[in-house]
């Protein structure tokens, strides 16, 4: 098969002697560091462990689902077990995955600057994301909570006497460490980048990163408020969304829907721009209407704001607002429809080859449609009424997290890897697993698409027996599923040590990043560089070939 | 140099803008509640002192004066100056705290502390209440007298989070003093100090919109 | 088949024959919401084989060895403009379509037989206007439309029937309400489908739609004891609603009868319609919902009442089309005597809560 991987002479090629992992040794040359790119590496080893930490929640969620009958643990046990793995893969994982790690390490790269506009911010946000972490565990640890991830009120404040209160705290913090990253890259991408680097000259990693950081500041206060206010009721007695007080529940869940919904475009815009670096890279040509993807990053993230009520559509609210929320959800997806045909359209007429990054940028772009067309289902009032709250939903957020963010993030973890380490991945192996998690994938969650329609409700630990087919083809596909993802972990860590050595650039891409050496300086440039030529431009990466040719030949 | 210098006004502008959306949520649920229980709104407010609110209203907003003179000074590197505008910006800070502390432990006292033995009799029999009378309330029917505790619950809780930030800048303000008299500030690097006084004419601004909201219901004469 | 194993056989055999896709069509509403939903698939298919289409397609053609020179093309604004306004034109027909019938399942028709619900952890109380008391079931006769008024009385739950497609959220302090027309017999699920603490999968229920003749005969079979409005009428009197609101020249309460469903003017200017949630309030919070006219001097009844018992007597007011059964409590029951409306007031301003009589049996 043909393959695009050219990789230095392996009998001489080295690992470059100095570069930003070997710049200083000890243990507090790492924690105490400024470096985005350090500071990358730190998010990845904790965003892993928590992301085990997460799926392993989700295994014991599979296997009671087995059967009918809530067998394998007491049903509380298994309210926390679904309660914590929403709070840890969502807070823990999801937010934070591509923009913490792929965007610290490559948004300075990409726009030519030597770190991000507020160093110390960014590793301040480390700190928050660990002691939000910790305070999570600190919940598992004492006992869990369940409240489910969405913490409905008055359930949470009244009705439970569970850990909600660290819960609450540490999902606190871990929002402001989002809240900083993002800062930090809306000011960077403002007033870092290197000379010519125009705003229609970034690549769209960079584009979707900035629209996910609008979503990250605004949105995120929303919810450390409401967060503060159910923390206050159940503390003091303020009771703002107590009815038996003359509060309001509902109040809660437009609070935190505020958040919660452009939440899933924070989660899933960064995933995009890896999409369009990788669909670029290995059809090698520039991204079908540019334009069109950057703007519709955009849209995606103001529209987001105006949609939140589509999470409430049978909570009593007004059937007008139904109207107007249920049409501003129509106008959300269709920015989404518009980046899929524009990475369908750059493989026209590209040049086409399969590595591991096109395979999973290939499942993202076939899942996420399916998880998008999805969500018109449930943002159409008339059927929502029928499948919300039922494992349609569980369905289709999976589809668009999972089959869509995760698999974008894993696309990126192995495109970058070279860049990030030095060193390739085995790409067989590679190819496997991102076959195996494919495959696993859609038979855990395809069949929820039935059980949803069908009826099943979610969070039951308990079910109707005429739903336990579809169930333990789902745990099947689970299985699979996780040996997709051990795959990754096991065989990336070895080639910490065993890969072979990259090269500057084994993609022959086209971004600044691939034009230093893999791994990067400290300082990333030995002198910034003046840019003149737009992203994905082919032709710019083919002359400056010819020229370094020319050069060495002399 | 330059583009740090601007990119941390600019990151401060944006840290702004969040705290906006955080204490947005507040003044959501205020009007919201405020819109649905307006008599005892009216008769909470009437529980509160104009007396200390306008003072205290007025040392904030001579604080952030002070704080304006220090920054101009950190720029004309009068280190004497700047010392002394960031001192008196603190004391008022602490002026500002000690003044809500007495309002609190009036509250307190009254039995007015959401969760807290809630008492309803000022709003039910507002006779025997100083306050209530002076204002000239009517008593409440029971079930809007109820409401009194919802007002109170977010007297509280926007109060309390403004006095949290004011803390949080009072302390921030202490560290500047210490490094103003060593200099820091006045050799041309003022960012620090420019940053800071946003910071501050933020939490002064979220007290501009609290005093008439808190405060000033329906006071006539 | 030998090398099946006989237990294998049986439950292929079980689960092709019971395979389904979608829930019984069991209401009026199913089969409309069901097309939406077909429609939804399809347009879903063709939008995923176009993908799926693209993306292969183009992966072969022009893959690296048979295209080895990419060609850089920057865009197309007809294409843009292409799957743009074709996918929002299909999105805004579902949009239309689904706004629809979702005005139909929250819009129930006039003739709508009322049944409340009222959701707890971690049961369903269904109660019908005869007085029959329903735990986790609801019986229904097809042919009728029914509407549900729900309420919780403490957490979020959510009332769900996948057989009529129809859910609604149980909110604690308001009601909300679904309705619908059951068309097949048969016994149906019924689900809580909002979490709502330790036992949310137990929360389960059957619908049992029989014929309007089985019906009646259940009706019959399982009254005891009073229908909703007469427990509303027996409360009406031992909580002393009689005493202000009794239809008379000079009461201080308006008078009840026939206000259900016409339209109120406030006392605050406003004006109001008198349905169910509106007379919840009235009850639960008297004085922000004063009718023009009469002073706010209602004692509130927060407490003193269950939600249960906020609907036997929503239920008697809808029911109460004149005062001469109110007149004749009046005569026969121990009344609070003349002055008492004032004293009431200050004996409640004195205390924290009036809760003198206790919680009166409901």
């Amino acid at each position: 098969m043909s393959t695009i991987i050219s990789l230095p002479d392996q009998s001489t090629a080295r690992i470059p002697k100095v570069n930003f992992i070997t710049k200083e040794n000890g243990l507090l040359s790492w924690l105490l560091t400024g470096d985005h790119k350090r500071i990358a590496m730190l998010y990845l080893a904790s965003i892993t462990f928590f992301f085990a930490i997460g799926g392993a929640l989700a295994g014991l969620i599979r296997l009671e689902l087995l059967t009918p009958q809530s067998d394998l643990m007491a049903t509380d046990t298994y309210n926390k077990v679904f309660t914590m793995h929403g709070v840890v893969m969502i807070f823990l994982f999801l937010v934070p995955s591509v923009p913490a790690t792929l965007g610290n390490f490559l948004i300075p790269i990409m726009i030519g600057a030597k770190d991000l506009a507020l160093p110390k911010i960014n590793l301040l946000s480390w700190y928050l994301y660990v002691a939000g972490g910790i305070m999570v565990l600190y919940t598992m640890a004492a006992g869990g909570v369940d409240t489910g991830w969405t913490f409905t009120t008055p359930l949470s404040t009244h009705y439970l006497n569970t850990n909600v209160l660290s819960t609450g705290i540490a999902i606190f913090i871990a929002g402001f460490s989002s809240i900083f990253t993002g800062l930090n890259f809306i000011v960077t991408i403002h007033k870092m980048r290197a000379p010519g680097m125009t705003w229609f000259r970034l690549p769209l990693f960079v584009w979707s990163h900035y629209a996910a950081s609008i979503l990250m500041v605004l949105g995120t206060p929303v919810l450390a408020i409401a967060l503060v206010l159910v923390i206050l009721e159940r503390t003091m007695g303020i009771g703002v969304f107590d009815a038996a007080k003359g509060g309001d529940p509902i109040l809660f869940q437009h609070l935190f829907w505020f958040y919660s919904h452009p939440a899933v475009y924070i989660m899933i815009l960064p995933g995009m721009g890896v999409i369009s670096e990788v669909i670029s890279t290995f059809s090698r040509k520039r991204v079908f209407g540019y334009t069109a993807v950057a703007f519709s990053s955009v849209a995606i993230a103001v529209f987001g704001f105006f949609v939140w009520e589509h999470h409430m559509f049978i909570m009593g609210v007004s059937t007008y607002s139904t109207l107007v929320f249920s049409l501003l959800t129509m106008l959300v997806a269709v920015p989404s429809a518009i980046k899929i045909f524009n990475w369908s359209f750059t493989l026209y007429k590209g040049s086409i080859t399969f590595e591991t990054p096109m395979l999973y940028a290939f499942g993202f772009m076939g899942l996420f449609t399916i998880g998008g067309l999805t969500g018109v289902f449930l943002g159409t009032t008339g059927t929502d009424i029928h499948l919300t709250e039922t494992y349609f939903i569980v369905a289709h957020f999976h589809f668009v997290m999972v089959g869509g963010m995760l698999m974008a993030f894993l696309a990126g973890i192995h495109f970058w890897w070279p860049k990030m380490t030095g060193r390739m991945y085995p790409e067989k192996i590679s190819q496997l697993a991102a076959l195996i998690t494919f495959i696993g994938f859609n038979f855990t969650f395809f069949p929820q698409f039935i059980l949803g329609t069908l009826g099943m409700p979610r969070r039951y630990a308990a079910y109707p027996a005429e739903f336990q087919v579809l169930n333990v083809f789902s745990t099947a596909g689970a299985t699979i599923l996780g040996v997709g993802y051990l795959l990754p972990i096991l065989y990336l860590t070895w080639s910490l040590r065993y890969g072979e050595i990259a090269g500057n650039n084994p993609w022959q891409a086209t971004g600044l990043e691939w034009q230093i050496q893999s791994p990067p300086l400290t300082e990333n440039f030995a002198e910034i560089p003046i840019v003149d030529h737009d992203a994905y431009d082919y032709d710019w990466l083919e002359r400056k070939h010819v020229h370094e040719r020319e050069v060495t030949s002399v | 140099m330059e583009q740090q210098v601007d990119a941390t006004g600019f990151a401060m502008w944006l840290f702004l803008l969040t705290e906006i959306m955080f204490f947005g949520g507040l003044f959501t649920a205020y009007l919201i509640y405020r819109n649905w229980y307006y008599p005892a709104f009216v008769a909470g407010s009437h529980q509160l002192s104009i007396l200390w609110g306008t003072l205290n209203t007025g040392v904030l907003i001579t604080s952030s004066f002070t704080m304006a003179m220090g920054v101009w000074c950190a720029e004309t590197r009068r280190k004497g100056g700047l010392v002394l505008c960031l001192v008196l910006t603190f004391l008022l800070g602490l002026v500002f705290l000690g003044i809500k502390t007495i309002e609190y432990s009036e509250k307190i006292e009254k039995h007015h502390v959401p969760g807290f033995h809630y008492s309803l009799k000022s709003f039910t029999d507002p006779n025997s209440d100083e306050a209530a009378k002076t204002a000239g309330d009517k008593p409440l029917p029971l079930d809007m007298a109820r409401h009194t505790e919802m007002y109170f619950g977010l007297y509280f809780a926007m109060t309390g989070m403004h006095a949290l930030h004011m803390i949080i800048g009072i302390a921030i303000l202490a560290f500047m003093i210490v490094r103003a008299q060593a200099g820091a500030y006045t050799t041309g690097h003022i960012t620090f100090v420019e940053n800071f006084g946003l910071y501050w004419h933020f939490v002064d601004i979220v007290w501009i919109f609290l005093f008439p909201l808190l405060y000033l219901i329906s006071r006539h004469g | 088949m030998d090398h099946i194993s006989q237990v294998l056989w049986q439950f292929l055999i079980k689960w092709l024959t019971n395979f389904s896709l979608y829930p019984p069509e069991a209401s009026k509403i199913a089969p409309q919401m069901d097309a939406l939903y077909f429609f939804m698939v399809l347009v879903s298919l063709i939008g995923m084989t176009i993908v799926i289409l693209l993306v292969a397609g183009f992966s072969i053609l022009y893959s690296k060895k048979r295209h080895p020179v990419a060609v850089q093309i920057e865009g197309s604004t007809l294409l843009e403009a292409t799957w743009t306004i074709i996918p929002l034109g299909l999105f805004l027909i579902m949009f239309v379509w689904g706004a629809l019938v979702y005005f139909r399942v929250y819009t129930p028709p006039a003739n709508a037989m009322n049944i409340y619900v009222v959701g707890k952890q971690w049961m369903w109380k269904a109660e019908h206007p005869g007085g029959q008391h329903e735990i986790n079931a609801l019986h229904i006769p097809t042919g009728r439309p029914i509407q549900l008024t729900i309420i919780s009385q403490d957490v979020f739950h959510s009332f769900s029937i996948p057989a009529f497609r129809v859910k609604r959220e149980a909110i604690p302090g308001r009601y909300t309400s679904v309705w619908f027309e059951a068309t097949k017999t048969g016994t149906y699920h019924l689900f809580c489908t909002q979490y709502c603490g330790t036992n949310h999968s137990a929360m389960i229920g059957e619908i049992v739609v029989l014929t309007p003749d089985d019906y009646k005969k259940w009706l019959a079979d399982s009254t005891s004891g009073m229908s909703l409005a007469q427990n509303g009428e027996r409360l009406f009197a031992s909580l002393s609603c009689a005493a202000c609101h009794n239809g008379r020249a000079d009461s201080r309460g308006p008078s009840l009868a026939g206000v259900f469903g016409t339209r109120l003017p406030l006392a605050n200017g406003q004006s109001a319609l008198a349905d169910e949630a509106y007379l919840r309030e009235a009850i639960l919070n008297p004085s922000e919902h004063v009718t023009q006219g009469y002073s706010p001097i209602m004692p509130t009844y927060q407490g003193q009442i269950s939600e249960d018992g906020v609907i036997s007597l929503v239920e008697y007011i809808k029911n109460l089309h004149s005062n001469d059964r109110v007149e004749q409590t009046l005569n026969t029951t121990t009344l609070l005597p003349e002055g008492e409306g004032k004293a009431a007031s200050a004996s409640a301003a004195a205390g924290p809560t009036s809760a003198k009589q206790g919680m009166v049996k409901q």
